[in-house]
């Protein structure tokens, strides 16, 4: 049978393309403009041409913001992959539990990131916060506010308790959708859980997982409000990441041109990656 | 109108250009549907669209890698980027 071509189609699409237009793509214009201009305000522009990438290039500050992004994404990627399968497989898939494990994975999902950065602010203050408190009357000389390992400590644990659960949602999602049929020629065979995990779970999770993974890999690079919150960058630059950087150029400095310059030199660092990610991820599915 | 976009020729003329990829692959498209799909020499299977896609951010991180280690001009990053674009078109 023949396909019958439709362009009205094409029209239903046009609204999100003019939206699109208006959120992502008139923006990133205005930064690439901005980006080989300085200016003082006042709708004032002078060229300079492709100064500010070269200066964010050759700047220390640069590298090591970019160090301490890659740092941190890749540590919480390493932790909250496996961690979120595990806690998936061991959820139930059916009984009147499903809906509590679900409701209570979905908790912190539904926290406002700010009030996420404030909690633990507070959960991990060293004199009062029940976390700073306990680990310092261990014996642990644990303060997040002037020992940099603590910050990090600190940071990593908060966007672990925040974000795995996204990752055992998709993963139970992909869990779920595996039919009993795969489970009962596996208990035919004799299969242990282990081959039951890494033969049908895994390959079935897969596509759930490219999501979980690109999803986390890109929120983590562009993190911003609960680092703000929590450390404010600090104590020193420890965790003075790339989105701490940018806005404090952008909006403490007001060097514009600069900020744009990094922007765009950020967003093709997430675009690189994700694209490498995914690239990865699906040629290892077509195998 | 667009003064607050603070727009420039040469901004504006790198902006027509990916524009006009666009507009090319558009057509290519309609005359020749199905994306062109194939394996190349990295074994990724890609489209048309794909290969202008890995040449624009190769090409990106050419001149970033050249303006970090060298600084400007930047003829020769310019010759490495549509070598490179080449190099994608005809073998990726």
């Amino acid at each position: 049978m023949n396909k019958q071509i439709n362009q009205k189609a094409w029209l239903f699409v046009l609204p999100v393309f003019i939206l699109v237009a208006f959120n992502a793509l008139i923006p990133l214009m205005t930064v690439v403009n901005y980006s080989v201009q300085e200016t003082f305000g006042d709708n004032v522009f002078f060229w300079s041409g492709l100064l500010w990438f070269q200066e964010v290039l050759t700047s220390e500050r640069f590298q090591n913001a970019l160090i301490r992004q890659l740092i941190f994404t890749f540590s919480i990627l390493a932790i909250e992959i496996p961690l979120g399968v595990a806690i998936a497989l061991t959820m139930p898939r059916k009984g009147p539990w499903v809906p509590v494990c679900l409701v209570l994975m979905a908790l912190p999902l539904l926290i406002p990131w700010n009030v996420v950065g404030a909690m633990w602010n507070i959960f991990a203050l060293p004199d009062i916060g029940l976390l700073g408190y306990t680990l310092n009357a261990l014996g642990f000389d644990y303060n997040f506010t002037s020992q940099p390992g603590d910050a990090w400590f600190t940071l990593i644990l908060m966007d672990v308790w925040h974000w795995t659960s996204l990752v055992v949602l998709l993963a139970y999602a992909g869990l779920v959708s595996i039919p009993d049929a795969f489970y009962q020629a596996a208990k035919i065979d004799g299969a242990g859980s282990w081959a039951i995990f890494r033969h049908i779970q895994l390959p079935k999770m897969k596509r759930v997982l490219t999501i979980a993974v690109l999803l986390r890999f890109m929120d983590s690079f562009m993190i911003y409000t609960e680092v703000s919150v929590l450390t404010g960058g600090g104590p020193g630059n420890s965790t003075t990441l790339l989105s701490i950087d940018l806005v404090k150029i952008a909006l403490g400095q007001f060097d514009l041109g600069p900020a744009a310059a990094m922007s765009l030199i950020y967003f093709l660092i997430i675009l690189l990656l994700s694209w490498v990610f995914y690239t990865v991820m699906m040629r290892n599915e077509d195998q | 109108m667009l003064t607050w976009m603070a727009w420039t020729w040469p901004t504006a003329l790198f902006f027509l250009f990916i524009i006009t990829c666009l507009a090319t692959l558009t057509v290519l498209e309609l005359r020749y549907p199905g994306g062109d799909p194939r394996r190349g020499v990295f074994g990724l299977d890609t489209t048309r669209g794909d290969r202008l896609f890995i040449s624009l951010l190769g090409s990106a991180y050419i001149f970033l890698a050249y303006l970090g280690f060298f600084g400007p001009p930047l003829w020769i990053p310019l010759a490495i980027a549509l070598a490179w674009g080449f190099f994608v078109f005809r073998y990726v």
